[in-house]
């Protein structure tokens, strides 16, 4: 099937050109932080985790995301999702993808990565998130390839599948668990040390994953002769303002801990963020625009008459999507280390070649997405698809 | 063993891509790998190493008067263990440094009200040694790991830099090589000013931090800190009741830093009782 990516456009391969341009400025830039060291980062002492995982963070909720087309179509038995629902596990293999590389390029020792294998470390949660992350890669690139082979030939999927799609659910929710116990189970990190943490990934996950996914939808019924269906995009924008009003609620309560307890350390990286702290608000105007792109996406995504709308609902999404992908992309992490450890604070904000390595997983990304997708797309085109 | 060329090449190839190396292939042909490991001698302690079961520190800040005191300690630690000087605040490498009480006691500090010399008196700080670190759980491969005596050790062979421990040490203890410790700055300067050659010094992008100096205690030495105190660095075995660090914890009131998080820190600070 992968040879349907290898006749395309003008249009197709002028993108492909420019996703390899950028992937070549960022190679280089990643070259000359393998040779200088983190140091090229705005990383530090005290921040010593910023933008990098942050992404790996965000796109692991992307990844997960999947399973909210995986459920309905299922074990709902929910039709209208058989055509898009490979949409949403290419968007997880892409995701998965630049997860990996966001965790390899924050590496200081990348070349040791196997060592996690070598001397495996079940108290570490970072061994079993690359379990997890693996893991749940081999199963949509299995599940996704078998599905759309099987839609192309116009047959059943085979009856192994089955159990490994049924496997897919838990696992997806397994792996935003796991990647949240990253933060959630260390002391002294008081943003972090927060019970709700993992469900607050889950419910950004699935606000922010499907936001993107009908963003896709829509650019792929632009480009393409596939329509993916106003119905599933519809159902899609319902579950993304369920789960977003669940992810507002949820930091609500963090907010609610945090300041009726009235206590400092838990107060402190909260008034960092939204306020600026002793003087130092360096994310405060980030933070604020999230928070007003979160409200503004709600604000339209909740009356369903705008929301049927399907200009008003991509407008939307990307607001959601940004709203998220700066809260969890870069607050989350940036607001667990400020302030440090001795109540006093550094600030980070990311370097020119920090931001082009960046830009450049995200290239690697889209372009996994783009082939993936093209094989997709290009099935559905010739008719193939099994109800 | 006899082995064709084809097998060799499968052999030699397999463990290319697995990164086991050389070694191990040569040692697996001639099928001689256990019997090398038998005939070496085996590691033995040194009859003058220091052994104990936990060891910690007592530091009496009170007998640390003047700067050039606390700078002595500081300096006989970054002499021996090669560390790096960056030039800048971002890169630091930081084995053992002197910081305000409010620093080093943030959660015991938020009394406007208190003894104004306390407040002001400058502190020790460096790893502590927990009991139970955080650092060592949540480390993916076992880099950094507790060992017998209570040391909390760092492989920076085996560290992949992933800065987990950094994110997990609640007292800042842990330094990161942003850059190459071996290098140079724009000017020429090598980052380490002069390096001691008995104790290696670190490669890029791996953690580091206070070993309490294992080296030294193998060979029967107290740690350079301890030694360069005059006295206000009691080292010794926390769990032996009569060792010299707990008649100084027994004889003062002692406090650690950020105890309720249940690390159990082995470092503690004498802030009253007997002089």
């Amino acid at each position: 099937m992968l040879e349907k990516a290898l006749i395309g456009s003008k249009r197709y391969w002028l993108w492909i050109g420019a996703l390899l341009v950028v992937i070549g400025i960022a190679f280089i830039q990643y070259l000359h932080q393998f040779s200088y060291g983190l140091g090229i980062t705005g990383l530090s002492r005290d921040v010593s985790w910023g933008l990098y995982i942050g992404q790996f963070t965000f796109l692991v909720g992307v990844a997960a995301s999947a399973v909210m087309l995986v459920i309905p179509y299922y074990l709902h038995d929910f039709k209208k999702f058989g055509k898009i629902v490979i949409l949403g596990e290419f968007l997880a293999v892409s995701a998965v993808t630049m997860c990996v590389l966001f965790i390899f390029v924050d590496m200081g020792q990348p070349m040791r990565i196997m060592n996690v294998v070598l001397h495996p470390t079940p108290n570490s949660i970072m061994f079993w998130d690359f379990i997890v992350l693996t893991g749940y890669l081999v199963l949509n690139i299995v599940i996704g390839w078998t599905t759309l082979g099987a839609d192309r030939k116009g047959v059943h999927p085979p009856q192994w599948v089955k159990p490994l799609i049924y496997l897919s659910v838990p696992w997806a929710v397994s792996i935003h668990t796991v990647t949240a116990f990253l933060y959630a189970g260390i002391p002294g990190r008081h943003f972090w040390l927060t019970a709700i943490m993992a469900a607050r990934f889950l419910a950004s996950a699935f606000a922010g994953g499907p936001a993107l996914l009908i963003i896709l939808a829509l650019l792929v019924r632009k480009l393409t002769k596939f329509d993916p269906g106003a119905e599933p995009i519809q159902a899609l924008g319902k579950i993304v303002t369920y789960a977003m009003f669940a992810n507002v609620f949820f930091l609500g309560l963090e907010f609610f801990t945090a300041f009726y307890s009235n206590i400092p350390g838990h107060m402190a990286p909260i008034e960092y963020l939204y306020t600026g702290f002793e003087g130092h608000g360096k994310l405060v105007s980030i933070m604020w625009t999230s928070s007003i792109l979160a409200v503004l996406s709600l604000t339209l995504l909740v009356f369903p008459a705008l929301r049927r709308n399907e200009n008003i609902l991509a407008v939307a999404c990307v607001s959601m999507f940004v709203s998220l992908w700066i809260d969890k992309g870069f607050g989350l992490i940036v607001g667990g280390f400020v302030p440090n450890m001795f109540e006093g604070v550094t600030e980070y904000w990311p370097t020119t070649p920090e931001t082009i390595i960046t830009i450049g997983v995200w290239a690697i990304g889209f372009l996994v997405l783009t082939v993936l997708y093209k094989v997709a797309v290009a099935v559905r085109e010739e008719g193939g698809y099994h109800d | 063993m006899s082995i064709n060329r084809r097998q060799f090449l499968r052999l030699a190839g397999v463990s290319t891509v697995l990164g086991v190396g050389g070694a191990s292939v040569l040692s697996a042909l001639t099928g001689k790998g256990e019997a090398v490991s038998q005939t070496t001698p085996h590691f033995t302690t040194d009859p003058k190493a220091i052994t104990g079961k936990r060891w910690g520190f007592a530091i009496d800040v009170r007998k640390l008067k003047t700067d050039e005191e606390y700078q002595k300690c500081i300096k006989a630690c970054n002499d021996i263990h090669n560390i790096p000087e960056f030039g800048n605040p971002k890169d630091e490498v930081k084995w053992i440094w002197k910081d305000t009480y409010e620093h080093t006691f943030p959660t015991v500090t938020e009394d406007k009200i208190m003894n104004k010399e306390l407040k002001e008196k400058p502190f020790i700080l460096l790893c502590n040694h927990c009991a139970q670190p955080a650092c060592v759980r949540v480390c993916p491969t076992q880099a950094t790991y507790k060992r017998k005596d209570g040391i909390v050790m760092q492989d920076m062979h085996r560290c992949i830099g992933c800065r987990f421990c950094m994110a997990a040490c609640p007292f800042g203890a842990r330094s990161f090589n942003y850059r190459d410790p071996r290098g140079k700055d724009a000017n020429g300067m090598p980052f380490i000013k002069k390096e001691n050659k008995e104790y290696p010094t670190r490669t890029i992008g791996v953690v580091e931090k206070c070993t309490l100096c294992y080296e030294r205690l193998a060979v029967g030495l107290l740690p350079a800190c301890a030694e360069a105190s005059n006295g206000a660095i009691v080292f010794g075995d926390l769990e032996d009741p009569n060792s010299e660090v707990r008649k100084v914890i027994d004889a003062n009131y002692t406090i650690r830093r950020k105890p309720e998080l249940g690390t159990q820190p082995s470092i503690y600070y004498v802030i009253g009782g007997r002089e």
